[in-house]
């Protein structure tokens, strides 16, 4: 008997717990972890290239351009396939993390980079005035005030992460997205698990944003 | 009675063994094209309050900026405390001394900006307390206790705990008043500080400005459009245009009796 109609609240059940399980093993992880990295290593971007010597800045821009000017589906691949040519086993779902978190790193250093052009000169000015060295003019004056500024739009890079993590199953991480085609494969039901993944990405994203909206709010001097 | 002449180059002779707070020795500053300052030569002495006025353009606020190390000075030599601040003469050339002596001599030195220029991200008592604690490495406790002292002689007891964005102009510039003293500067720079206030509070921060020249030692070199404020403060006034002094003396003498015409001109149409 074929199921000729277009939703079958049977299939969406069966589904819901392997469709959960692959947002909480891979989905949030991949979001969280590669945020941390993509927010730390986005700020030491930015930090280098507005401190480091000339040429030192501009190898970084370089490298930070070709990241940003390639498909972050070739860097999951190149990634995998360049670790097992030289022989080294890498969990995929550690590459994963890795390769988004570098990816969005280089975008997030422009927010920071925004934020630190944003601090008013007369901010440096009163360092200066006050004697305070280079270290602490960043730690307890540039960065809290760059921070305050860029926090919405890093907000905003996450959940667009977030919405980016099904590439994960180029490199054979099984994430929602591919656990809802497999499902699909098996019963020749599609509809009811892609259905799930997308209302989860939501039910996640939505609240996100708003939270991101008051985050704005209350970091308004 | 010092001896004091008035003349047109801003050198003033000085007692034996006197050493001047703050000399300027042929001091040009060019941005670009255009040369702001031009072969600028004057002393201010220990405990002197000089004020600065003139039109705008004049090169009054680029005085200050230069002190402070906001700038550089394109040529010339400045000292503080007969020591140089940026610059050194070496074997005939003109050599820049490295950041670590700029720094040392800065912290003899204190700001306070038209702008006020309060960290944002910082409490009161946090903007007031923190070179002493990282800069001069006080102890934690003595600061703070300082920084209430200060805040009480300005004015603002109840406020350490506040942000700068809670403040209002008059009160934030207050502030700024403390958090320079709280540095113990040898040398107060003033950079129009009432300017951007409401005229009605412009007077209460003059007020605190007041005592501070009548409590302390401090030298101080004023820029600023509140003649009174110049008169009532300064022992010193110099009047510039052009990059140049144009002339220079006592208060009474610049304001009451001035000799040179630009000088009689910018004073009708401030006043």
């Amino acid at each position: 008997m074929i199921d000729t109609s277009f939703w079958n609240w049977d299939h969406a059940w069966a589904v819901l717990p392997d469709m959960l399980w692959a947002f909480l093993r891979v989905t949030l992880v991949v979001t969280i972890a590669a945020s941390a990295i993509a927010a730390v290593l986005g700020l030491a971007i930015a930090l280098v290239r507005r401190t480091a010597p000339r040429p030192v800045a501009a190898v970084v821009t370089g490298i930070m351009n070709v990241i940003r000017m390639t498909p972050l589906v070739v860097q999951l691949l190149f990634a995998l396939y360049g670790l097992l040519a030289i022989g080294a086993e890498v969990p995929s779902i550690a590459i994963a993390i890795v390769v988004f978190g570098i990816h969005y790193a280089t975008y997030m250093a422009d927010v920071y980079r925004a934020g630190i052009d944003a601090v008013p000169r007369g901010q440096w000015e009163a360092t200066v005035a006050l004697s305070m060295s280079r270290g602490r003019t960043w730690r307890a004056v540039v960065i809290p005030q760059a921070l305050r500024a860029t926090a919405p739009a890093l907000g905003n890079y996450v959940i667009s992460m977030f919405k980016e993590t099904p590439f994960v199953s180029v490199i054979f991480v099984h994430d929602m997205v591919r656990t809802a085609q497999l499902y699909g494969g098996e019963h020749f039901r599609y509809i009811e698990a892609i259905t799930l993944a997308g209302l989860l990405f939501l039910a996640a994203s939505y609240p996100t944003s708003l939270l991101i909206a008051r985050l704005e709010k209350r970091l308004a001097y | 009675m010092p001896t004091e002449h008035r003349t047109h180059t801003g050198a003033i002779e000085l007692a034996d063994g006197d050493v001047p707070a703050i000399r300027f020795q042929h001091v040009v500053k060019r941005f670009g094209d255009h040369t702001v300052l031009d072969d600028l030569n004057f002393t201010v002495r220990k405990g002197d309050r000089v004020t600065l006025i003139g039109p705008s353009g004049s090169g009054k606020t680029t005085i200050l900026r230069l002190v402070m190390t906001l700038e550089e000075a394109t040529d010339g030599f400045i000292l503080i405390d007969d020591r140089p601040l940026t610059h050194v003469e070496r074997e005939g050339r003109r050599v820049a001394l490295k950041e670590k002596h700029r720094t040392e001599m800065r912290k003899r030195i204190g700001m306070v900006f038209q702008q006020f220029n309060l960290f944002p991200n910082m409490t009161v008592l946090e903007n007031i307390t923190e070179a002493p604690v990282h800069v001069l490495r006080r102890p934690k406790g003595e600061a703070i206790r300082r920084a209430h002292e200060l805040l009480e002689q300005v004015g603002l007891p109840d406020k350490a705990d506040a942000h700068p964005s809670a403040l209002s102009g008059g009160q934030q510039q207050r502030v700024a008043i403390a958090r320079a003293l709280a540095m113990d500067p040898e040398i107060l720079l003033l950079d129009e500080v009432t300017s951007a206030l409401d005229p009605e509070v412009v007077g209460e921060v003059l007020g605190i400005l007041r005592d501070v020249a009548a409590n302390t030692d401090v030298t101080m070199l004023i820029v600023t459009h509140e003649m009174q404020f110049a008169r009532d403060v300064s022992n010193r006034v110099m009047m510039f245009d052009g990059g140049r002094i144009v002339e220079e003396g006592t208060p009474e003498q610049i304001f009451s009796d001035p000799q040179e015409q630009r000088t009689r001109d910018f004073l009708s149409a401030v006043s």
